[in-house]
């Protein structure tokens, strides 16, 4: 045990994810030797990211304004939605470059052990932006496990009477690995999926 | 300290708990162990080896090494693959997790091998994929069978205090399922005739007998299966209030 403020700094810092006694002990005397400055500017990102963060209007991503960057930026998709899990989901998808489209943020998926239900996410606020017409696709990009699976047939069947294209992402082989460790579902997937290769 | 060493065994999985940057907890009910919680590392890279072998629902072959705290998963084969197609409809994905949430709280010990359990498990997972009967009468059948597996078999027809010969029309969830009226404790209720003999067909696997019921007396029969299942448990299962029962 160290005296008074050290440890509460170390009790702090083990609270966070996936830092453990040792470690939290480690960034405690890393911050005490620092420069002044350097912890300054960590404290102002710290009490700034509580402050000024919240969560989109629109989509439920996190935003530093009413809406997020993506929902006010007009040369966005309008007719497109894809559905996700969780912001960091729209980070990953972003990166790809290949969607224009806009998104809705669930909160996470259905888990019934867990005791999170269609209530506990943002599903009827995802309905609502679906019944002003705008949209004709829906793309589910809720993650490709057995939750992620039974969110998305669960909204496939509650937006089916809506007429609208709905969609999920392609599942498949990994690039880059090899075809012989593939599991049986992945590779079943991976099969059901398969394109015309036209050369 | 406990022996340290390698065994192997099949499981199904039952529930998965983040772990760090990319392992799993996963929480499986095997044959010859019974409930056990083993390491799964790295399953959530989309290039773990496991893939989708560790999901739940999957009745898989382990090899699993035997850790100092928790044991870790070291080679998983698929035996059966029932989550595909229970995921495919919801009502079933939600009986199917009440099933799952059972078998973890009606096998309470870990360790301790409960063969009639992962047995009963592996047979109505078969039977929700298959979608050739109703979710919900599969997850009833489910609770009131492992119920009896763990030692607290419902009568649905003698008296359960004094064995009198029935049908009775009275069932009490505190004394054990129907009663006659001499024995019939205040607070009991009174089922249909019909409830109770759905009951009782669900009890012994008379599926012929059970599809031929009224959808009333399936929902009557629900609400005596998963109250007298709560009676047992000391607190709720939380998936049951989610099942979509049709």
């Amino acid at each position: 045990m160290y005296e008074g403020v050290v440890q509460d700094l170390i009790d702090e810092l083990g609270r966070l994810p996936g830092v453990g006694p040792k470690g939290a002990q480690r960034i405690a005397f890393h911050l005490l030797a620092a420069d002044p400055t350097d912890v300054r500017r960590l404290v102002l990102a710290l009490t700034e990211v509580k402050e000024k963060v919240r969560f989109c209007k629109i989509c439920g991503n996190v935003a530093e304004d009413e809406l997020c960057r993506i929902c006010r930026d007009p040369r966005r998709d309008v007719a497109v939605i894809c559905v996700v899990e969780e912001s960091k989901d729209v980070v990953a998808i972003e990166k790809t470059r290949e969607y224009r489209g806009r998104y809705h943020v669930l909160g996470g998926a259905i888990s019934p052990i867990e005791g999170i239900g269609p209530d506990d996410l943002r599903v009827k606020e995802l309905m609502t932006r679906l019944a002003d017409g705008e949209i004709t696709e829906l793309i589910l990009a809720t993650d490709p496990n057995l939750e992620g699976e039974a969110t998305a047939t669960y909204l496939a069947r509650l937006v089916k009477p809506m007429g609208l294209r709905v969609t999920r992402l392609a599942s498949g082989l990994p690039v880059g690995g090899d075809l012989e460790y593939a599991d049986e579902v992945t590779l079943g997937r991976a099969f059901e999926g398969r394109r015309l290769l036209d050369v | 300290m406990g022996p340290v060493g390698l065994y192997r065994d099949e499981g199904v999985v039952l529930r998965t708990q983040k772990l760090g940057e990319a392992d799993r907890i996963i929480t499986l009910l095997t044959r010859e162990h019974g409930r056990i919680r083993a390491v799964a590392k790295g399953v959530r890279r989309t290039k773990s080896k496991f893939g989708a072998r560790l999901e739940p629902f999957m009745h898989v072959d382990l090899q699993i090494y035997e850790g100092r705290s928790l044991d870790i998963v070291q080679q998983a084969e698929s035996l059966a693959t029932y989550g595909e197609r229970i995921c495919a409809d919801y009502g079933r994905y939600t009986a199917g997790t009440a099933m799952l949430e059972t078998a973890e709280r009606l096998t309470s010990e870990e360790n301790e091998p409960a063969v009639q359990h992962f047995l009963l498990l592996v047979g109505g997972l078969r039977t929700l994929a298959d979608g050739a009967q109703p979710a919900s009468l599969v997850l009833d059948a489910f609770l009131v069978r492992s119920l009896a597996v763990a030692g607290y078999a419902a009568s649905f027809e003698d008296c359960a205090q004094c064995a009198r010969p029935g049908p009775h029309s009275y069932f009490n969830v505190a004394a054990g399922g129907a009663v006659c009226p001499d024995c019939r404790p205040p607070g009991s209720v009174t089922p249909a005739a019909e409830t109770l003999v759905l009951l009782s067909a669900l009890l012994t696997g008379d599926w012929a007998a059970a599809g031929a019921s009224e959808a009333r007396h399936r929902r009557e029969a629900s609400g005596l299966a998963s109250a007298y299942l709560q009676w047992h448990l000391e607190r709720g299962l939380r998936s049951l209030p989610l099942v979509e029962r049709g």
